[in-house]
């Protein structure tokens, strides 16, 4: 009899014992989603993620990959991602990741660190074709992972308005910092500030690589963050800050530049392109024009973002999703593209025809030519966030102070 | 699996024999136990759903997140896979005793939390009382009031976190009534100063500028005296307004449920011995729903030192991490820069934490007058059974 107490535990016990080694004993689940999968032969089933700006990008990347699909017999599913990063995470931790995906440039070391990124950049048709700055914004440890989907720069918006109010000509737009300080003061009158700019690393990065400063050298392989370009650069936005004329769009009740700009809140804003979209649905009555960032001591420069297809380590349709890729990312696919939703090609032999087709845009497609990519080293999110939140802080805190930190957080991530 | 046997066993006793049964009064031993075993199977049988329920999706999740924290892995494959590195205490050390951004960032979040908490359990457990108090009067349409204040309670997180963001900008209605009294609004979510900063400077304590050497010089954990000190940040506190606001009508539910339980009779009795309403209040009624004040101060720690929707809808960390709290900087660190040990490190300190502060609590809070009749009552027993040792006599029958 006392058995049967025993007996009822032990089978419940063990029963929950078997469910939970069910889970845990799949063979995906023993397998490191890093590690190479041999390609599989036959028909592929592909299945793509991405993360969608509006209708417009999720018919266009669903078209080309039937169209593709239909060309060469195999099926591609399109899932629109509600959080790319999450979504992401949760396939490769599951190792079940989709063949082909989004990568953010800032994301692709830390994934292709832990191996989960298919390097296929070479078996790509035409890779030179590329922005030679994009690509290296997709290089990690001296191998170009993958291939730039399309990209965008920052420029300078000017509100014509504001402009023809102070006096100003065409011949005033500024073309070195210091003209850029006389401009924004000119500007600043009443409730309307110069320049209304963002307070994140990825705007007023711009003036540190104008400077020829930056916060690692060409290759991510050293920290080159508390270096006296950097802190000139810093100097100047600080003192800008200071005087009034620059101000970062909290100050000014915004919630990015864009908004203080279409707002009149601010006479300039150094934005990228995706501020065309913007302006044309919120502020549709806003004139402005844009132009290329001026001059600091090291000449031209500006800041890209971008971000790339790319295709999983454990996928077993490496081919095919090549092949889809190559597709995507066609000169006349991406043409297509430029139309529907408004994104600059990454391909230069695209240049030509979309420059004729968006006049306006030349100053961004010009930026492709200097701009630096984001930081591509693995582990650098919170020490970039950490920098943010000094950035934030600029108008009290020191240049050299911020820097510092970032320099020994940098490091010290480097080494992990 | 003698392990797991000889560990259930012994569980299944209790369950068996009704804890209330008197000992001296038990029949004798044979069919009785037999059919309790019968139950015991039957018992267990019936909660068996519940508790594989239980083990698969609670306790086995939190074993592996407590081996995750003892591993550098890094979010690709399984994490009990050969590769994943196993690291022992070493996202622990990082976190508490390595000097580098980590620390920092943790220490920063738990400073706010600790001023978040601090601000809000006070001031929801003492609201909800009140309107629980003012409720349960007599009054007209305390119906539409019940559910006015409730409705906070029912409605998503999301709604209200976007509709307070509306509220708190810089040209908000906050500040648009605040300009009625003349006085200009702070751009809530950008300002990062901290309160007690601000206030120590405003009535002349100190200058934040230049604060004081021995504040600024000194520090903990990686951050100064003067950071710990700070405060919540302006952002900080309409995110405090917030949480309050949302929470103070579930609890008042709770209170307002005790209230309604008390006997009339003791109020009465109070009222013949001549007691104005504040001495009814605290010494008739609070005494009375102190179990309710145990339930709401926990329940309110937990859900406060766990704060994550409200972070990450409205903030995101920002302004100059002033909001930045633990369970949000561990998500960070986890989805955002593949370091899950180091994430599921900080899960299971929130969790150590919030299991200390509860037990702190339960401790101050415990029931002195109970104490003392125990320890009475324990002292009279031991006393009995030694007289019934010299008598002799078989059986005492206390424990």
């Amino acid at each position: 009899m006392p058995n049967i107490t025993r007996a009822a535990t032990v089978s419940g016990v063990v029963a929950v014992l078997l469910v939970a080694a069910g889970c845990g004993g799949g063979s995906s689940f023993d397998d490191k989603a890093g590690s190479d999968s041999k390609q599989k032969e036959g028909k592929a089933s592909l299945e793509m993620l991405i993360a969608s700006s509006g209708d417009a990008e999720t018919k266009f990347v669903t078209d080309t990959a039937n169209a593709w699909a239909e060309e060469t017999g195999n099926t591609v599913k399109v899932v629109v991602a509600q959080d790319l990063t999450q979504q992401l995470s949760q396939g490769f931790a599951g190792g079940n990741p989709p063949d082909v995906f989004y990568v953010d440039a800032s994301r692709v070391a830390d994934l292709a660190k832990a191996g989960s990124l298919e390097p296929y950049a070479d078996q790509v048709a035409d890779n030179d074709d590329f922005y030679e700055s994009l690509r290296q914004t997709f290089t990690y440890d001296g191998q170009q992972i993958c291939v730039p989907k399309d990209f965008s720069t920052l420029a300078l918006e000017i509100r014509a308005d504001s402009w023809k109010a102070a006096g100003l000509t065409d011949a005033d737009v500024p073309t070195t910092w210091d003209d850029l300080a006389a401009v924004a003061k000119k500007l600043t009158t009443g409730k309307q500030t110069g320049l209304v700019i963002g307070d994140t690393r990825d705007r007023i990065g711009a003036f540190m690589v104008q400077n020829g400063g930056w916060v690692f050298n060409e290759d991510s392989t050293e920290v080159t963050a508390d270096t006296p370009e950097n802190a000139e650069a810093l100097a100047y936005v600080k003192a800008q800050l200071a005087a009034g004329t620059f101000k970062y769009p909290g100050e000014v009740d915004a919630g990015w530049g864009g908004e203080a700009f279409g707002t009149g809140k601010a006479a300039m804003t150094i934005e990228g392109n995706w501020i065309r979209g913007a302006m044309k649905n919120d502020y549709p009555d806003v004139e402005y024009s844009v132009h290329e960032l001026p001059e600091g001591s090291a000449g031209k420069g500006t800041l890209l973002f971008t971000q790339c297809y790319g295709i999983a380590a454990a996928s077993e349709f490496k081919e095919q999703s090549v092949s889809l890729v190559e597709a995507l990312t066609s000169e006349e696919a991406q043409l297509a593209a430029a139309d529907a939703f408004g994104v600059i090609p990454s391909r230069q032999s695209a240049k030509d025809g979309y420059v004729a087709k968006f006049p306006d845009d030349a100053p961004f497609v010009a930026g492709a030519d200097y701009g630096q990519g984001p930081v591509n080293a693995a582990g650098m999110d919170s020490v970039l966030a950490d920098f943010d939140a000094g950035l934030q802080q600029l108008k009290q805190q020191a240049p050299d102070k911020i820097l510092g930190t970032l320099q020994s957080n940098a490091e010290s991530a480097l080494q992990q | 699996m003698s392990a797991t046997n000889s560990g259930t066993a012994p569980l299944a006793v209790p369950t068996a024999t009704p804890s209330g049964a008197v000992p001296s009064t038990t029949p004798p031993r044979g069919r009785q136990s037999g059919r309790d075993r019968g139950q015991g199977v039957a018992g267990w049988l019936f909660v068996s759903p519940a508790i594989t329920i239980l083990v698969l999706f609670l306790l086995l999740p939190i074993l592996m997140a407590l081996w995750v924290s003892l591993t550098a892995w890094d979010g690709q494959g399984s994490p009990f896979s050969k590769d994943v590195g196993f690291v022992g205490g070493k996202n622990y050390q990082r976190l508490f005793l390595e000097d580098g951004l980590v620390r920092r960032d943790f220490m920063t979040s738990l400073r706010n939390t600790a001023f978040f908490v601090g601000f809000v359990v006070p001031t929801q457990t003492a609201l909800a009382l009140f309107l629980a108090l003012v409720l349960n009067q007599k009054l007209r349409g305390r119906g539409f009031f019940r559910t006015a204040f409730y409705f906070p309670s029912v409605t998503s997180s999301v709604a209200i976190s976007l509709v307070f963001l509306f509220l708190f900008t810089g040209s908000g209605a906050i500040n648009a009534t605040l300009g009625i009294f003349g006085i200009d609004g702070p751009v809530w979510f950008t300002d990062a100063r901290g309160l007690i900063h601000a206030v120590g400077d405003g009535i002349g304590i100190w200058n934040t500028d230049a604060p004081p050497g021995a504040l600024a010089d000194n520090s903990i954990g990686g951050l100064t005296l003067w950071e710990w000190i700070s405060g919540p940040s302006v952002a900080m506190c309409a995110i405090i307004f917030l949480v309050v606001w949302t929470t103070a009508g579930t609890f008042m539910l709770l209170f307002l449920a005790a209230l309604q339980d008390l006997p009339r009779e003791i109020e009465e009795a109070a009222l013949i011995d001549g007691t104005s309403r504040w001495q009814r209040f605290r010494f008739v009624t609070l005494p009375q729903i102190k179990p309710t004040v145990f339930l709401v101060i926990t329940l309110g720690l937990i859900g406060t030192w766990q704060v994550f929707d409200q972070i990450y809808i409205m903030s995101q960390g920002a302004p100059a991490k002033t909001t930045l709290t633990p369970a949000f900087l561990s998500y960070l660190y986890s989805f955002r820069q593949n370091e899950w040990g180091l994430g599921a490190a900080m899960a299971f300190i929130l969790f150590a934490i919030i299991v200390i502060l509860t037990s702190l609590q339960r401790f101050v809070m415990r029931d002195k007058d109970a104490i003392r009749d125990e320890r009475a009552a324990r002292a009279a027993s031991r006393r009995r059974a030694q007289v019934a040792t010299t008598d002799q006599r078989p059986g005492g029958g206390n424990r």
